[in-house]
């Protein structure tokens, strides 16, 4: 119980000093003699405590899917025509994530399978075909993409995905985003100070699939369009709608730039594009071609425009022009610019919080977290006398080396984070109650000082640590499975738990040797 | 002053008979849980909006809230499920406007609302400020809402296989039987005082569950140790020995956790305020379950069990009771 080795002594002193240097950051500015090579981290605040919007967003993978198979049936019908083989009924099964098809002639077998092998490609992923061709003895050929292939087509998408809205967010302006996958399909998306967060979700929640399609003159919006063509609104009317070729002239894919500017002659603003190489011939083909009819510029199914082609544009660059604000061609370009997302993205969850709120909330628990801690405190001295004050010092030191884990850690406050730590105060001195009332006992049973306080430490400990095992244990179960604020809550509590074990017990236990081997009371001021 | 303690919970000595109030204890610890199951289906808990779904939007307007305004534009633009409440205390109650929306069926739709919400505002209250918003679709409340299930049974498991382990499994099954009927109390409270059951109430009840743990742990401990020391004495006057010599213990414990979260309840604000009363009326049913709950649950399970071989059962009470 007295003997602490010297080098035992230095170690819990040493810590306890980490522990108020390394929380240093949280209570002052960085002073000049700080030194480099030392952290200066600070616990990040939760963004229910600073403000901030959070977004949970679902890729909608059965588009992927449905876009996936929609590609496999045209290469499979190119593939065909290009052979010269003729088949019957070509058609995607969505739900068994196959395309299959039917040969006129059975002894086509061999030929069809050289021709739709062509299409396999090898998955560098999955270390396997992307694609698997089988001809069956009646003629009927099913293209199957493996299931191992569509799963890491899948993460490919999400991963895709984060990408481009990583671009977006980027483009707008919002400092320090934090954009992460979780699960198989899930996005979530923090922006830390964006407490309205309108113009994010519109970036978001766009798709931008941006196409160029000839418009069928010849047909009329009402009726059932003509095979080849579809019907589409327009963007700015919704009950007004246009004929367009289904086939696309120019995909968005090819996209070099965009930029938003203001037209010379109008002063309207508008946005201007440049295309690649293979978009710009496309572009110049097309044109070329179609002088003098209307060419309609469409963005996720949605015709923004259908100008008429004055003269042939082999320059590969255009110009979209509509009723924008600068913001909105801004954020147009900047949509055209990141890129079309691979699937619809739908906003499932969304938390924002504006500052006032943040600043409020931090107010409260600041207050909450001082008095409890003073009520703590008077608690400890009127019940345990000295002894409680060793154990109000120990509570100050867990208090410090506890901010000094979670800033080290990285951990994120969050306002039920602000609980925990609170939680944690009066917990904290569970483990100085158990052994003052064992010591207490021991004094009671007729035991000296010494004899006392060594069989109260000594039989305290296993209740001590059963006790907080316990609360361990379920709050790492809450970790593994709570939200973010949640998690917040459970780590300060985890962290808090592990350092009161080395304040309430370890340092107490010191604090008490050196005030028995200077004092060497008769008897204990129990 | 610095030197003494002051103050004790319950003298020395304290010799009270609790295992006679076992029937009594147990009894109204059955009704209360059984109210409380009652409540749970009728009239239900008042679920957040993390396991409903919807749409709470916080805005504090300029001038005092005028309710009937909001509530028209509201309507105007086609949100009639939109439901009106002040919040805040004093004199932000007249600015702070809460509204709240039910689940959409997509996304999208719940996306637009939002937006008609802040346009129908902009004409309503112009000026108003939108605090926060919140929004949770349909999808995620259901997984929500199945991940804190599973995080509650699943701790259950834990702390079950843990006392399990270090314990007899009288002790074990005692505990968890107890914890399970002051969670049931826990709900009842909640389903009474209409604090939403959200995942930070979740992490409340956990934390009760974790903390109330200790508490049987602490008691269970001298159990154990006195079925050691006094190796003929009845289990029900061990078991009453082992009640009394923990009180201060007990209530010591719980008395600074209770002490820690008081502050929280009242001065904590909306957010917080439902999970620190939970957590003040769990530690108080936790305490009085250790005594009066896991306690006669031993003594029934354990009466001709808990005795090693080497005490004789029917041996009289030779030893004095107590300590020296």
């Amino acid at each position: 119980m007295l003997y602490f080795s010297r080098a035992k002594t230095y170690a819990i002193a040493g810590l306890c000093a980490l522990g108020i240097l390394f929380s240093l950051p949280n209570l002052a500015p960085r002073p000049n003699f700080w030194p480099g090579f030392l952290p200066w981290n600070q616990v990040h605040l939760g963004l229910d405590l600073r403000g901030g919007s959070y977004l949970l967003l679902q890729l909608d993978l059965g588009a992927v899917e449905k876009q996936d198979l929609a590609n496999l049936v045209d290469s499979a019908r190119q593939a065909m025509r290009k052979a010269n083989l003729g088949y019957t009924g070509l058609h995607g099964d969505a739900s068994h994530n196959q395309v299959t098809l039917h040969l006129l002639h059975n002894e086509d077998a061999a030929a069809a399978q050289a021709a739709l092998g062509k299409l396999i490609t090898f998955n560098q992923t999955t270390g396997g075909a992307n694609l698997l061709v089988n001809v069956g003895s009646d003629g009927t050929v099913t293209l199957q993409v493996p299931h191992q292939a569509q799963v890491a087509r899948e993460s490919q998408a999400v991963d895709q995905s984060i990408t481009i809205i990583q671009r977006r967010i980027d483009g707008s302006g919002v400092l320090n985003p934090q954009i992460a996958r979780q699960g198989s399909d899930q996005i979530v998306v923090q922006l830390p100070g964006v407490s309205d967060p309108e113009r994010i979700r519109a970036l978001i929640g766009t798709t931008a699939h941006m196409t160029f399609q000839l418009v069928d003159t010849t047909a009329q919006p009402s009726g059932p369009p003509p095979v080849g063509d579809e019907v589409l609104p327009m963007q700015n009317d919704p009950n007004q709608s246009m004929v367009v070729n289904a086939s696309v002239a120019v995909d968005g894919a090819d996209l070099q730039n965009a930029q938003a500017s203001t037209d010379p002659q109008s002063g309207n603003w508008v946005v201007n594009f440049t295309l690649n190489s293979v978009g710009a011939r496309e572009f110049a083909d097309v044109t070329t071609e179609n002088v003098g009819k209307p060419f309609a510029i469409i963005l996720d199914g949605k015709i923004i425009s259908a100008p008429v082609i004055r003269e042939p544009i082999t320059g590969g660059s255009g110009q979209i022009t509509g009723n924008y604000s600068a913001q909105q061609a801004t954020d147009f370009a900047l949509l055209l610019r990141a890129g079309a997302l691979p699937a619809p993205l739908s906003i499932v969850e969304e938390q924002s919080v504006g500052p006032e709120l943040g600043a409020d909330a931090i107010k409260a628990g600041a207050l909450s977290l001082g008095l409890g801690f003073v009520l703590v405190l008077v608690f400890m001295a009127t019940f345990y006398g000295l002894f409680g004050w060793f154990a109000n010092i120990a509570l100050l030191m867990n208090l410090f080396i506890m901010l000094a884990v979670l800033s080290v850690m990285g951990a994120t406050l969050t306002l039920p984070g602000m609980a925990g730590i609170l939680l944690t105060l009066g917990m904290a001195v569970d483990a100085n109650v158990l052994i003052n009332e064992r010591v207490r006992e021991e004094v009671k049973n007729g035991r000296k000082p010494l004899a006392a306080l060594e069989a109260g430490y000594s039989r305290a400990y296993g209740t001590i640590i059963d006790s907080n095992v316990t609360t361990l244990l379920a709050h790492v179960t809450l970790f593994i499975f709570g939200s973010p604020p949640v998690r917040g809550f459970a780590v300060t509590i985890c962290v808090g738990i592990i350092t009161t074990l080395f304040t309430a017990t370890v340092l107490v236990r010191l604090i008490t040797s050196r005030w028995y081997i200077s004092r060497r009371p008769a008897a204990l001021p129990v | 002053m610095f030197m003494k303690p002051m103050f004790r919970f319950v003298p020395d000595g304290t010799r009270i008979k609790f295992m006679k109030g076992r029937f009594a204890g147990l009894i109204v610890s059955a009704i209360l849980s059984s109210a409380s199951i009652g409540l749970f289906f009728y009239p239900g808990l008042n679920l957040g909006l993390d396991f409903k779904g919807g749409v709470v939007i916080q805005v504090n307007t300029p001038q005092k809230a005028d309710f009937s305004a909001l509530r028209g534009a509201l309507a105007k633009a086609g949100l009639t499920d939109a439901a009106l409440q002040s919040f805040g205390t004093g004199a932000a109650a007249d600015h702070g406007v809460l509204i709240s929306l039910e689940s959409r069926q997509t996304a999208g739709q719940t996306q637009t609302a939002i937006t008609e919400v802040e346009t129908a505002l902009a004409s309503a209250a112009p000026g108003a400020k939108i605090l926060s918003t919140q929004a949770i679709g349909a999808s995620v409340s259901d997984q929500l809402f199945t991940q804190g299930l599973e995080a509650l049974g699943l701790s259950f498991v834990m702390i079950l296989a843990y006392i399990w382990f270090r314990f007899e499994w009288q002790f074990a099954v005692g505990a968890v039987a107890t914890l399970i009927l002051d969670t049931t109390k826990t709900i009842g409270f909640m389903v009474i005082t209409r604090i939403p059951f959200d995942l930070v109430t979740i992490a409340a009840i956990l934390t009760v569950i974790g903390y109330s743990t200790n508490d049987k742990v602490v008691v269970y401990d001298r159990m154990r140790e006195n079925l050691r020391k006094f190796k003929t004495m009845p289990l029900r006057e061990l078991i009453d020995l082992s009640i009394n010599e923990t009180l201060n213990r007990t209530l010591g414990t719980s008395g600074t956790v209770f002490l820690a979260a008081l502050p929280l309840a009242l001065f904590g604000g909306s957010a917080l305020s439902g999970f620190a009363w939970i957590m003040l009326f769990g530690i108080v049913v936790g305490t009085s379950s250790s005594i009066f709950i896991a306690a006669p649950i031993l003594l029934f399970l354990g009466e001709h069990r808990l005795r090693r071989s080497s005490a004789p059962p029917k041996a009289p009470a030779d030893t004095k009771p107590a300590k020296s």
